[in-house]
Parts: structure tokens; C-alpha cells; sequence
């Protein structure tokens, strides 16, 4: 099991993939958005999207859980 | 004259926050003009808002609900009985809708003519008028590519690699570089996401350009000023190679890359693209320079005061704001470019200095450095909280010397002293610029920060 974290403050702008989808290690969970510039967040190992914590337009701040790979 | 121009322009809104509106803020005052902010609920604690003389909220923090926001800034600008507006650089400052906007209002336009701002605001456009006007430019698209099939045989054409921009965006943003068909896929949906998003420009159709793409290139700029007697004038270039995302990091002048034959006709070509539009008021011309075989093609012309003008003005001892507001107002001043000195500017971002990811937070500690040659142009001050909705620069800091050499030593000094604590910020990658072979001697490209993170 792996927990994806904010690495910063920043707005959800897109999420890409959903609970239950299968994810590839460098595939990208969901794009933030924070000072004009767009950050991906990638999946960093192989496995299946088993909780995902944000919503598009939500702000989160760094630490803050997005998803759990398992 | 100075009564003219307070009949003319003042009050003066400035449409824009941060540090430009503060630097505007500066010469309005210093002339003798009541200055108006516009602010959103993130900025209302800002040095901009408390050195104004009056302030104005126009919005939440989402910047296209505030600064991006036509009406409103209009709407401020007549409630406070505004009579010209200057917007400073980004959000509403190239917008030719807006430009438009505020002199059907009865308002004074600091800035270029919304004619000007439309030929030059689309880089196609823009590219093909300069070529008439004897401005070389580099290989690329002469139509706006509008499908990724257009845009694969474009580059096939052209030749990998190749840069893929929005043909309407600025900043950087929405540029990417593209080295084969699978990359240039990913360029082009990025470049017309990102115009749409950043830039306030409507999305009708993704309409990208594709420029051959020179590795190892200089950037190099050429400031003007056009005078409503018709004159358009040089006052310098500044090379602007040190670049990360393609957005800037540091500039200087005069550049320590080109021979002064090739300045000499930089600055010639910059004037014939000024004179080509009928430019009026501060814009810049935008060069990629072949250093080996001292060259330059044309890139992109800003139609606006721009992030790195203190460089210019450090080196000419000239206030360009100033300049903007005069010729606003109609007057031709007397402009003598005469480059004296060594600038160096550095922007100081709220990013980690490793990677360069944004880094907001809430300022704990901060200390500008000062003393003779040294100039800081801030947006924050300690207790403000930098958020994630607008751009990372926090402040630019700016030193002069009789050379290059001095200026360098000035901006270690000066690094050193910066004290930025609670965001990350980039002042330790400022440091170690000034420890980098390639930029102290002078030898660099825009490569140089991929290299130093290689």
C-alpha cells in the first residue's frame, strides 16, 4: 500500500483517474495547480487506486493525503 | 509639466499587485499623482494596498474573478474617479479587449495602442510583420496550426527539435520544447491548455506555433520606447538566458554574449519593428541570439512594461514608468540612451531551490539588503502569506556596478544578505549561480540551469 501526499499548498484542478482504476508506476493521478504552474502527481509503483481524497477545485495543503495506491 | 500630467492622468489606477503595483505605485506618487490599488481578499494585507492612497477590492482571490476581471477593474476606476489606468505586466496588461475598454471609458491607456497589442499579441502575427519589416526571424509556422495533424507535418518541415508555443500566450507559459512526434503531441495539448488558463485569452480552438528550436541560444532583448512625435527609441538590450520552465530567473545589461556589431543591430531591427507597428509608450523585442556566429532571430515583441525593466533603468538612469506615464500623456520627452554600468536582476521566487516547485507559505522573517548599487523591488513584507493563486515572485533583486565583475560581487553580497524565511524560496539557487563557471565568466546559454540540474 502506498499514500500519495501533497508535496505543496496547491488547487485540485484535474483529477484524472478515479477509485478502482488499475495505475503503472509514472502514470499521473491528478494535475494541481499552484502559482501558474501545472504539477502532476504520479502514481510511483504499480496497482490499483483504492482511495482517492481530493476533488477537483479543492485546495490542499502539503502533507495532505490524495491517494492510496494498493 | 508636472501640472499637465496631473490633469491628464491623475488619479492613476494601477491594475495589477505585488511588486509591480508598488513599483508603479512609487512613480505616480513621486510625480505628484494620487495612485489607486485594486486588490483581492488574498492580497488585502499587501505593501501595494497600504501604499496606495486609496485601495479597492475587486474580488476572491481566483485571479479571474479579480485582476482578470474587466468590469470590475472598471468599475473601481470609476467609483474612485480614476483617469487612466495602468496595468502593469500580466493578467490585463496585453489584453486588447480591455485596452479598448478603458478608452472607450473616457480613461488614458498606459500603454501601447490596442492596435499595436492585438499585430503583436499574436506571435504568428507578429512574426510574419517583422519579416516584412526586415526583423529576421527564425524557421517556423506562417498560419496558426490548429490540429496535431497540422502540426506533426509542420515539424517534419521544419525539423526536430522543435518549440511549440501558444500563439497567443506570454510568460512562458504554455511553451514547450519538443524533440520527436510523441513529445510534440504532449506540447500541443499543454500549449493550448495553458493559453486558455493563464493567459484569460477564450479558448476558441487551440491555435499553437511551431518555431525551429535553437539549442544553446542566447536571450537577448531590446527595450523601447515609443514617442507620440513618432520616434521610436533603443535604450539597450538585456540578456534574460538564465531561464528554468522558459520563464526567467535572472537578467542583466548589457549582455556579456554579444559583440557590439550585433548590439548595434539588435537595436536597429528592435527600432524597425517598433516603427513597422506605430508603438507608443515601453515594449520590448524578443531575440534568440546564435552566439557562435553572433546572429538573431526575432521572437516575440512584449507589449508592456516587463518583470526585468529595473535592469534597464540601473543601466540608463532612467525611470521608465515615468516614460509611460509622459507619453501617455501626449508629451515626446527627450530620451539620450546612454548605458552606463553593469545591472544584474534576480528574481527571487517562492520555490524549492532544487527543483523549482512552487512553495507558498506565510512569511516569518524578512530582510531586504540595501546600500549603494543595490535595489530591491518586493511584493511582501514579514506576516504577509504568499498563496498559491498568483505568480511565485517574491521580489526582484537588483545591483549595479562600473562592471560586470562588480556587479557579480554586489550580488553575492547582496544574496547573502536576503533574508526570506517561511516559504521556500530560491535565493540558495541564486547563490550558487554566482558560484557557476558558465554565468561568472559570462559564457552561458539558456541551457545552463537544465545543466546545472543535470
Amino acid at each position: 500500500m502506498a499514500e500519495v501526499r501533497a508535496e505543496m499548498v496547491a488547487n485540485v484542478w484535474k483529477v484524472v483517474v478515479k477509485e478502482g482504476d488499475t495505475v503503472s508506476d509514472g502514470d499521473t493521478l491528478v494535475i494541481l495547480e499552484s502559482m501558474k504552474m501545472e504539477i502532476p502527481v504520479l502514481a510511483e509503483e504499480e496497482g490499483v487506486v483504492a482511495q482517492l481524497k481530493v476533488a477537483e477545485g479543492d485546495v490542499i495543503q502539503e502533507g495532505d493525503l490524495i491517494a492510496v495506491i494498493q | 509639466m508636472v501640472g499637465v500630467l496631473i490633469e491628464t492622468l491623475g488619479p492613476v489606477l494601477v491594475a495589477n499587485r505585488g511588486e509591480i503595483a508598488r513599483r508603479v505605485i512609487r512613480t505616480v506618487q513621486r510625480l505628484g499623482l494620487r495612485a489607486i490599488a485594486v486588490h483581492s481578499e488574498a492580497d488585502g494585507d499587501l505593501p501595494f494596498v497600504r501604499e496606495a492612497d486609496e485601495a479597492v477590492l475587486i474580488g476572491p482571490a481566483n485571479p479571474a474573478q479579480s485582476y482578470l476581471d474587466a468590469d470590475k477593474v472598471l468599475e473601481a476606476a470609476r467609483a474612485t474617479g480614476a483617469k487612466a489606468i495602468h496595468p502593469g505586466y500580466g493578467f490585463l496588461a496585453e489584453n486588447v479587449a480591455f485596452a479598448r475598454a478603458v478608452i472607450d471609458a473616457g480613461l488614458v491607456w498606459i500603454g501601447p495602442s490596442p492596435e499595436a497589442i492585438d499585430k503583436m499579441g499574436d506571435k504568428i502575427n507578429a512574426r510574419n510583420l517583422m519579416e516584412k519589416a526586415g526583423v529576421p526571424v527564425a524557421a517556423g509556422t506562417r498560419e496558426p496550426v490548429t490540429d496535431l495533424s497540422l502540426a506533426l507535418k509542420a515539424a517534419d518541415a521544419i525539423g526536430y527539435p522543435v518549440m511549440v508555443k501558444a500563439a497567443g500566450g506570454g510568460g512562458g507559459i504554455g511553451m514547450s520544447v519538443a524533440h520527436d512526434d510523441e513529445g510534440l503531441a504532449k506540447a500541443f495539448e499543454q500549449a493550448a491548455r495553458a493559453a486558455a488558463r493563464f493567459s484569460g485569452d477564450a479558448l476558441d480552438g487551440p491555435a499553437v506555433l511551431l518555431e525551429r528550436y535553437i539549442e544553446r541560444a542566447r536571450h537577448v532583448e531590446v527595450q523601447i520606447l515609443g514617442l507620440p512625435d513618432g520616434r521610436v527609441v533603443a535604450l539597450g538590450e538585456r540578456d534574460c538566458s538564465v531561464q528554468r520552465r522558459h520563464q526567467k530567473v535572472v537578467e542583466e545589461s548589457p549582455s556579456p554574449g554579444i559583440t557590439p556589431e550585433l548590439r548595434e543591430r539588435m537595436l536597429a531591427a528592435a527600432v524597425r519593428a517598433g516603427e513597422a507597428v506605430g508603438y507608443l509608450g515601453a515594449g520590448t523585442v524578443e531575440c534568440l541570439v546564435d552566439a557562435d556566429r553572433q546572429d538573431f532571430v526575432f521572437l516575440e515583441m512584449n507589449t508592456r512594461l516587463q518583470v526585468e525593466h529595473p535592469v534597464t533603468e540601473l543601466v540608463t538612469g532612467l525611470d521608465l514608468v515615468e516614460l509611460q506615464l509622459r507619453v501617455a500623456a501626449g508629451e515626446s520627452p527627450e530620451v539620450r540612451p546612454a548605458s552606463t554600468g553593469h545591472a544584474i536582476e534576480f528574481r527571487v521566487y517562492a520555490e524549492d531551490p532544487r527543483r523549482f516547485l512552487p512553495g507558498p507559505g506565510t512569511i516569518t522573517a524578512w530582510v531586504e539588503p540595501g546600500g549603494a548599487g543595490v535595489r530591491v523591488d518586493s511584493g511582501y513584507a514579514a506576516g504577509n502569506t504568499v498563496t498559491p493563486f498568483y505568480d511565485p515572485l517574491l521580489a526582484k533583486l537588483c545591483v549595479h556596478g562600473e562592471t560586470r565583475a562588480e556587479a557579480l560581487e554586489k550580488g553575492r553580497k547582496a544574496v547573502d544578505a536576503f533574508v526570506v524565511e517561511g516559504p521556500k524560496n530560491n535565493l540558495p539557487f541564486c547563490a550558487e549561480l554566482l558560484d557557476n563557471a558558465e554565468f561568472v565568466t559570462g559564457v552561458y546559454d539558456t541551457g545552463l540551469v537544465g545543466r546545472m540540474r543535470a
